[in-house]
């Protein structure tokens, strides 16, 4: 329990320690004092800080999120940084998406398919300090490698792998192997960990890029 | 200011015209991204980082509002039609690469041995006419997976959009072969959990009820990890948790179809202490 980064805090909600960011509340959600309870349960994110996991979270930065859908761990992430830029393809929950940017500076939503980087790299910047990628689709660890042009040299790739939509027949230990590989030849992995049992089947990972220039997608 | 596209979404705009920003951040690309915000200063879009952030806010919003509004929502039933021929190509395909690596292992190709090598002989150069057909038939079968598997993306792609919480569940994949094996998703909702246990097992079923076969305790939800990853003695108790959660699933993405984290969190609990028990 000693470092989360500043901006996150331990806070008691109902008589139960939870993590919280300190923003406008979204929804009905649980408030205390202005901190807003960040669930662990829902988001991966704050299941990976809830563990101290050394994500390189910190005031100040710009980071590019993958899979925003609702926007909800993007609003916990706005509160602490500067700037989010939140891909998410689906029109359905880019609706709530876009109550979080209107709520919150620094919020850019984009629609669009974050397979095709080209899609969006007029608009995103370059030099960007972290990159989470959430889509939980079976293309997991392209996109992760395809967005690593958004990277500053020391950035911090961050996601969680869902073994279940990589491949939903196999292990997930025999999933995150492969995954674990292939990712490995653009990032260097930091530290990689099941987030069982709060989210079952997930690996979070922590990487850096590798400094060659081959993988750029 | 570059001329081939691979510039600022900024790049010779007038920022104060909402309209005309918002088409450039939804049609615009670049092939690699650089330090935009540092850029619009420098080339004196905006005064400073800070106004640029607004902007680039403002205008986003405006163009994602503007692409949610042509959404049209999508349909299930093309789904079931994508689904199926997904598994034609699949069946298809198959079928050909043997045919296939039969015929080239006749012609010497000593290395293309099943259907996983046809796609090494497309890329060889043929010499004769046979071995010629051959290889266009090779260039078929790659081009039907190649088809099968751009399917596959958008069936991953849109049923997310309409069932959440089954495609969170059952991954997409599986969730459009229960919701073609149903008929429709308002049909997968309505039916029995019991029901949902065995879809695509219909011939084992039929085979039961004649009375001379055991009654199957799942169909196609078998390639679930759940079921399959549960030792043998508890993959009925397995495969009745997950197809009663499948079933609450597909009620909630027909009638609700808001996300609902606490029922896949009742899902892996449940399986966990399924899978505790002894063998
Ligand atoms: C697990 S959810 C993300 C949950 C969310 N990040 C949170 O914690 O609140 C995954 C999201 O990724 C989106 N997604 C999947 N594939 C995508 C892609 N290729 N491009 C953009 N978004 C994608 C899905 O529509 C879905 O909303």
């Amino acid at each position: 329990m000693t470092s989360l980064p500043s901006g996150v805090s331990r806070r008691e909600f109902n008589g139960q320690q939870r993590l919280a960011t300190r923003g406008d509340p979204i929804g009905d959600e649980p408030t205390t004092n202005g901190w807003r309870a960040w669930d662990s349960a829902t988001s991966k994110v704050a299941a990976m800080l809830d563990r101290d996991m050394a994500i390189g979270l910190a005031p100040g930065q710009r980071v590019l999120y993958l899979g925003a859908a609702a926007g909800t761990t993007v609003s916990h992430l706005a509160d602490i940084v500067d700037v989010v830029y939140a891909v998410e393809f689906a029109p359905r929950p880019v609706r709530d998406l876009l109550a979080v940017a209107d709520s919150r500076a620094g919020v850019i939503p984009l629609v669009k398919d974050a397979r095709q980087p080209d899609s969006y790299a007029h608009v995103v910047e370059s030099g960007l300090d972290l990159l989470f990628q959430d889509v939980a689709t079976r293309e997991q660890t392209s996109v992760a490698i395809a967005n690593r042009r958004f990277l500053a040299a020391d950035g911090r790739l961050v996601c969680a792998l869902k073994a279940r939509s990589i491949d939903v027949t196999r292990e997930p230990e025999a999933v995150f192997e492969t995954a674990r590989a292939e990712l490995g030849e653009a990032y260097e992995i930091l530290a990689a960990e099941r987030l069982d049992p709060l989210h079952r089947d997930h690996l979070a990972v922590v990487a850096r890029p590798r400094p060659n220039d081959e993988h750029e997608g | 200011m570059d001329a081939d596209g691979d510039g600022a979404w900024f790049d010779g705009l007038d920022l104060t015209n909402e309209e005309v920003a918002a088409r450039s951040i939804a049609r615009g690309e670049a092939a690699s991204p650089r330090d935009w915000p540092a850029l619009a200063v420098e080339t004196g879009v905006v005064t400073d980082e800070a106004t640029y952030y607004r902007r680039l806010q403002a205008i986003a919003i405006a163009a994602a509002r503007e692409a949610v509004s042509r959404y049209e929502g999508a349909d299930d039933r093309q789904v079931v039609h994508a689904v199926n021929t997904m598994d034609d190509l699949d069946r298809t395909a198959n079928e050909l690469a043997e045919r296939v690596a039969e015929w080239a292992g006749s012609l010497g190709h000593d290395d293309i041995a099943g259907p996983g090598d046809v796609a090494r002989l497309a890329d060889r150069e043929p010499a004769g006419m046979l071995a010629e057909r051959l290889h266009d038939v090779a260039q078929t079968v790659v081009r039907m997976r190649e088809d099968r598997n751009t399917l596959a993306s958008t069936i991953e792609r849109t049923v997310p959009e309409f069932a959440p919480n089954l495609s969170e569940m059952a991954g997409p994949i599986l969730s459009a072969r229960l919701i073609a094996l149903a008929g429709d998703l308002e049909r997968l909702a309505k039916l029995p959990s019991g029901t949902v246990q065995v879809l695509g097992a219909e011939d084992a079923l039929f085979a039961h009820l004649e009375g001379h076969a055991p009654s199957p305790k799942h169909g196609v939800i078998f390639t679930h990890e759940y079921v399959r990853g549960t030792p043998p003695a508890h993959r009925g108790s397995a495969a009745r948790a997950l197809a009663g959660k499948l079933s609450i699933a597909a009620r909630i993405d027909h009638y609700s179809g808001d996300y609902r984290p606490e029922i896949h969190a009742a899902l892996d609990e449940r399986i966990a202490r399924i899978q505790e028990r002894d063998a």
